[in-house]
């Protein structure tokens, strides 16, 4: 394991290496053995700059998440796009860094009404497959100055360049939180709730069906505001208001499949395309989030699922499989060729040695 | 400011170019005489004129493909053209180029309520895509200024902002998918009405980049329920300090509000005089907006105006209706046409930390005087978005230059506190030779990688974002 602890020294690290390498934060977010040298950034580590009263933090990248979150906490702010823990899904330990957030662009349930995590990356510092350092974005609000690097490297998983540094917005915790509880619907009858509470001027801040258990809407903000448009939500729809939100972590980090065999995949698809797509799946378990934007679903060991559901519009993401099946089939959705020959493109300009290797390309080599 | 010279080889080619596009496209879709190509020497940055070698104004992507393709192979630059409101030169022909104007593609092509988005060609303007769900009480959030003539193309192109992106976010928050022609013809779709990229998030890197990837013809765009109700309060304080102290704390209480808008005195007193609003006269005046049932909106101005009252405002003005709402956003939204009224300006839109307000503001007004023009303030505080007006006097030889020395000080000033050129207008060319005091000559060559990779021989709007000495031997290529 290479953990350099400056900047500079992960810059010289890369522009030296001779070998692919594996580049990971914390290391939560795969579930796949490593297969090359790793190299982690949680040797940068530390909050540089935090300006509650601006919504801004700048960190290095290899932070540890759970030390912004009570740096947040103590000024009562929070990560509004409340990231994912993989470690519960994944069977993976550590410690989830920062900068693993933003390049895996894990966002939770409050993604359908604040946005992803690549919505609150203000700016990134990162070192490119030559070693070279670069900059982009700041640590302002509102930036159009020059290319959006900041955008494309949220969710790279380190395809790009090692984040070295990340600058991010963050909101105010909300004073009051609320769940209705709905109990009793199919999946298609819950997509159609959520999404007339989505369509609603409720302001929900997380929809989200849970088979065999409920159907889950989320209201937070003001002790006034909440307890009208709560009040709002289920002359619509019904159910009960409870004051409990201990779903609501459950759900993002997919607690329902934690712990049990099969295979897991991610797909983001059209909310009302979801049952219809869950249901020629063929899938053992399937939990919605995202007003059904969002399914997780949990198969038999090797199924193709993107066979089964041919010609679905969105992607599906294979998250968890033995290795026979990550070797067999892609762990990213397929792209159109002329998609896959830009991302090629890009990732031949900020990596032109090829040294930082995704554990798909390392595993293939393995084993074929 | 300088442009490429014109390429001769290409100039000549015009006579070919003209008779291959009519070969494509409708007759009246290809301009091609020298008066009336002039109708297209310029966007919004009205200093900077020069008529296109040619102006093509397609219906379809399949148009746009075949324009493309075409300029292509006869490596004739092309610069795409929404509706042509660029501030910051976007859309500024070269004489050797053809103007690809989107303005005819402005259908809906699909509206979906219950997934809440719509597709729309990209020349529709951005109001009128509110426009096509207000009936059903839904709205396109990012207003830029301009949104009753600008297009969703430029909008993407240059990641629009707005009054009310501290809430709803700008373009890039907003913003789909896209159905996008490459420089060689190829049409590629990016994103869709599901959320988030499964591969490299290209679409976030294509938002922004102002028209050098590649022709937006078709764009999905997230649409929202209209809040039920939004009411604004007006306060007035004695210094910027304390205005810029009011608004960090209300950033901080947890309340969001879809808009802090704050104006200086020099900019209140010009709109005092041209719209009469009954504003106070004092240094600084904020305008906060709440969005609500009636309740809620009490709920959060109560909060709101507590906060205002630890800062002794000189004028405190709750709206109860909407008339009165009217009446207090009526001097803010005709602030630019008040200081047009004393003379031309210019208007920048360096974003800065919140935190450094007071400083910034004190240090412009400074320069102002050093500079012997005058400057007035009109912004969005809440996401430290400025907007400094310089007064100057076209007529007048030397004072544009002066103007633009002037605000290239002031831009350089808002990097140098943490901030950046601009939030929400674009680089064009009005910020291209600034760009060296941003970003390392590194960070450049990234960006220009990725363009590189979109349009290998750097046919699309070439001498725009970036220096021209920094994409000298690309451009040359």
């Amino acid at each position: 394991m290479i953990t350099p602890r400056t900047e500079a020294e992960l810059a010289e690290l890369i522009a030296g290496a001779k070998q692919p390498m594996q580049v990971i934060g914390g290391g939560t977010r795969s579930a796949m053995a490593p297969r090359a040298d790793i190299l982690t950034s949680r040797g940068l580590s530390g909050i540089s700059l935090y300006e509650p009263g601006s919504l801004t933090l700048v960190a290095q990248a290899g932070t540890a998440l759970s030390d912004i979150e009570a740096a947040l906490e103590a000024e009562g702010q929070c990560l509004p796009f409340e990231p994912v823990d993989h470690r519960g899904l994944l069977g993976t330990s550590g410690t989830p860094t920062i900068g693993g957030v933003f390049a895996a662009n894990v966002s939770g349930p409050r993604r359908i009404q604040v946005g992803a995590a690549r919505d609150f990356l203000l700016g990134v510092r990162f070192v490119d497959g030559s070693g070279r350092i670069l900059k982009n974005g700041g640590r302002v609000m509102k930036n159009v100055t020059g290319y959006d690097l900041v955008k494309l490297m949220a969710g790279s998983k380190g395809r790009l360049g090692v984040l070295s540094e990340v600058a991010l917005k963050v909101l105010p915790r909300t004073e009051v939180v609320c769940t209705l509880v709905i109990v009793g619907l199919d999946d298609a009858a819950a997509v159609r709730a959520m999404a007339q509470a989505l369509g609603s001027p409720y302001e929900v801040s997380g929809a989200a069906h849970w088979p065999g258990q409920g159907t889950f809407l989320r209201i937070e903000g003001f002790a006034g505001s909440v307890a009208y448009r709560a009040e709002k939500l289920r002359g619509m729809l019904g159910g009960d208001i409870e004051q409990s939100v201990e779903v609501w972590p459950k759900i993002r980090d997919v607690s329902p499949f934690h712990g049990v065999a099969g295979d897991i995949w991610r797909l983001s698809v059209k909310p009302s395309d979801a049952p219809g797509i869950v249901a020629r799946s063929g899938a053992e378990a399937a939990l919605y989030d995202w007003g059904g934007g969002l399914v997780w679903l949990r198969m038999a060991p090797g199924t193709d699922l993107r066979t089964r559901i041919a010609g679905f519009q969105g992607h599906a993401t294979l998250l968890r499989a033995d290795e026979q099946t990550l070797a067999r089939l892609p762990v990213e959705q397929p792209e159109s060729p002329t998609i896959a020959a830009l991302s090629a493109g890009i990732r031949a300009k900020f990596d032109p040695r090829g040294i930082f290797a995704t554990d798909t390309d390392m595993i293939r080599a393995i084993v074929s | 400011m300088d442009m490429p010279t014109p390429n001769p080889v290409i100039l000549a080619k015009k006579p070919q170019l003209v008779e291959r596009l009519l070969r494509v496209l409708p007759r009246d879709a290809v301009i091609h005489l020298e008066a009336e190509t002039r109708a297209y020497e310029c966007d919004a940055l009205t200093a900077y004129r020069c008529p296109p070698m040619v102006a093509v104004l397609p219906s379809t992507t399949q148009e746009v493909s075949d324009i493309l393709r075409i300029c292509h192979e006869m490596g004739v630059p092309v610069v795409p053209r929404g509706s042509g409101t660029s501030l910051a030169g976007g859309a500024l022909p070269t004489a050797d180029c053809l103007i690809l104007g989107v303005a005819r593609m402005n259908a809906v092509l699909e509206t979906d309520y219950e997934n809440r988005f719509i597709r729309v060609q990209s020349g529709r303007t951005n109001l009128s895509v509110t426009g096509a769900v207000q009936e059903s009480d839904f709205f396109y959030a990012p207003d830029p200024s301009s949104q009753l003539a600008c297009a969703i193309a430029g909008n993407i192109a240059m990641n629009s902002g707005g009054a009310h992106c501290l809430k709803y976010g700008v373009t890039t928050n907003n913003l789909m998918g896209v159905t996008m022609v490459l420089m060689d013809g190829t049409v590629v779709e990016i994103g869709g009405a599901h959320l988030d990229a499964g591969g490299l998030d290209l679409l976030g890197v294509i938002c922004g980049s102002e028209g050098q990837l590649g022709v937006v013809t078709e764009a999905t765009l997230r649409i929202l329920r209209k809040p039920e109700g939004a009411r604004p309060v007006l306060m007035g304080f004695d210094s910027n300090e304390v205005a810029g102290e009011c608004v960090s704390d209300i950033i901080k209480a947890g309340v969001l509000p879809v808009a802090i808008e704050f104006m200086d005195r020099p900019c209140i007193r010009a709109t005092e005089a041209f719209a009469k609003a009954g504003y106070p006269d004092c240094e600084a005046l904020l305008i906060v907006e709440v969005e609500g049932s009636d309740a809620e909106i009490d709920e959060q101005l109560d909060k709101i105006i507590a906060i205002a009252r630890r800062h002794h405002p000189v004028e405190l003005r709750e709206s109860k209706s909407a008339d009165e709402s009217a009446r207090i956003w009526l001097g803010r939204k005709s602030a630019f046409g008040a200081m047009g009224q004393i003379n031309d300006y210019m208007c920048l839109d360096g974003t800065i930390p919140v935190s450094q307000l007071p400083y910034v503001l004190r240090r412009i007004g400074e320069m102002s005087k050093e500079y012997g023009l005058d400057v007035g303030n009109v912004f969005h505080a809440g996401d430290g978005n400025m907007h400094p007006l310089i007064l100057f006097d076209a007529n007048k030889p030397g004072d544009l230059e002066l103007c633009e020395a002037l605000g290239a000080d002031i831009l350089k000033l808002c990097v140098e506190v943490g901030g950046c050129l601009t939030g929400e207008h674009g680089v064009g060319i009005e910020k291209r030779d600034l760009m060296v005091d941003q970003f390392a000559p590194d960070d450049l060559d990234i960006q220009m990688a990725v363009k590189d990779v979109f349009d290998p021989q750097w046919l699309l709007n070439p001498a725009k974002v970036f220096p021209l000495a920094a994409s000298d031997a690309r451009r040359a290529a």
